[in-house]
């Protein structure tokens, strides 16, 4: 779909693609967490990413049957999971980076998580309703996986020599991918007046004084301002994300139809 | 209000709630979905019964089962036509679990949530009661556990591994 100008964007459209967007964030960052089954550094810590693994998929569901029901053209869940190419997904760059080590998939998770709660705390004043019950609902899922990351930030932060400069190292290396999170377009734009969505400004502030005192506990270093990557939103993708979608399509794509 | 019916097919509204405290969790089989608190609503219609339930957490892979098993109970029972209707708003919250679905958890081995759900005991520590001794003095081992509702403890007093229904 050609990116349009902010003044010609169809307010519906819009719509459909900030909650598409929502879906593919959560459906993404699912399936890296679900690669962690039977590979996480401890059996606790398995338990934690596949429930979170959970929680995200579950979301991606709510987002998803929304969107087909905004774009009306009878595509449903399974249609957006299963059956788009990775140019059409619109997630964040940063939730399809491979999980790396521990270190790295508690940077990622609490970067993002850190970003997303605030998102949908703001969503639950949006004027669509249907989005507004869904954050209520998943900000609940969210806080609570957002503290068990926080308290591991901390305790690699603050652990050893070894733990505190991988970790550091994991911060650095993530960094440029958050200025994504906060780069609006004309889709964040509509949404937002049309809907009192989220003002991405007022987001960013937030999100830098919240990670700010995280880091602070775990003395880590904030990595300086920098270059950001971006594009993901728009479905430019680092080729991390073409993998992902070939195992997580597989099925649908050798068996075109096959059901449950 | 002589249009809101008062039976479907044969069965009374407190009939059709009669039927649904039989309907187990299919996870914790010991609590009902009654008990459970996710039963919002039941309404009578014409021809069949809706019934208006909140699931737990987004993701959880026990929502579409217990549907199923509403839809099929009341079939069963002679119901013709039984909608079901996803409630998300408000989302469910502990704090409505029932008192005998809190016994019934405790008896079961499994610490229920303590009360004041929310953003505070949620986030906060709160003390957690071993469901075989009582004692207050408990460990936690992880913040998740076997289903996404819980979380995994052990009692310090009598050593016995359990779960905590975590409070949301």
């Amino acid at each position: 779909m050609a990116l349009r100008t902010f003044s010609a964007m169809d307010s519906n459209d819009a719509r459909f693609n900030y909650v598409l967007r929502l879906g593919d964030n959560a459906l993404v960052l699912g399936q890296r967490l679900s690669e962690l089954v039977t590979r996480a550094p401890e059996l606790e810590e398995e338990l934690a990413t596949a429930n979170f693994a959970l929680d995200y998929i579950g979301q991606a569901r709510l987002f998803y049957s929304y969107a087909g029901e905004l774009e009306a053209r009878g595509r449903g869940e399974d249609d957006f999971a299963y059956l788009r190419d990775e140019r059409e997904f619109r997630n964040l760059l940063l939730v399809e980076q491979p999980n790396g080590h521990f270190g790295d998939t508690i940077v990622r998770q609490f970067l993002f998580e850190s970003f997303y709660v605030l998102q949908l705390e703001a969503l639950t004043d949006c004027s669509d309703a249907r989005i507004a019950e869904v954050a209520a609902r998943a900000v609940k899922e969210i806080r609570y996986h957002l503290r068990h990351v926080s308290q591991w930030l901390v305790r690699l932060g603050d652990g050893t020599a070894e733990s505190h400069a991988r970790v550091q190292q994991s911060l650095d290396d993530q960094w440029r991918l958050t200025g994504e999170m906060f780069a609006g377009d004309e889709v964040d734009e509509t949404f937002r007046l049309n809907w009192n969505g989220p003002q991405l400004e007022q987001l960013e502030a937030d999100w830098s004084s919240r990670v700010d005192a995280v880091l602070a506990e775990a003395t880590l270093t904030r990595p300086p301002a920098q270059w950001m990557a971006g594009g993901g939103r728009q479905g430019r993708h680092s080729e991390h994300l073409g993998y992902l979608v070939a195992e997580m399509q597989f099925l649908q794509r050798a068996y075109p139809g096959a059901r449950w | 209000m002589s249009s809101i019916p008062q039976q479907a097919g044969s069965l009374t509204l407190e009939d059709v709630r009669t039927l649904l405290h039989a309907v187990a969790d299919p996870e914790i089989p010991v609590l009902s979905i009654m008990d459970l608190g996710i039963v919002r609503d039941v309404v009578l219609e014409p021809d069949g019964v809706e019934v208006h339930v909140s699931p737990t957490y987004t993701g959880c892979p026990a929502t579409e089962v217990i549907e199923q098993m509403i839809v099929s109970k009341l079939q069963r029972n002679g119901v013709e036509r039984v909608t079901i209707k996803r409630v998300l708003s408000p989302p469910w919250t502990t704090e409505w679990l029932s008192e005998t679905g809190r016994q019934k958890l405790r008896r079961y081995g499994i610490a229920p949530p303590e009360h004041a759900a929310g953003k505070r005991s949620l986030l906060g520590r709160s003390a957690v009661h071993c469901p075989r001794c009582s004692t207050e003095r408990t460990t936690q081992v992880s913040e998740f556990g076997s289903t996404p509702c819980k979380a995994s403890y052990k009692c310090d007093e009598c050593l016995e591994p359990f779960e905590y229904f975590k409070c949301i």
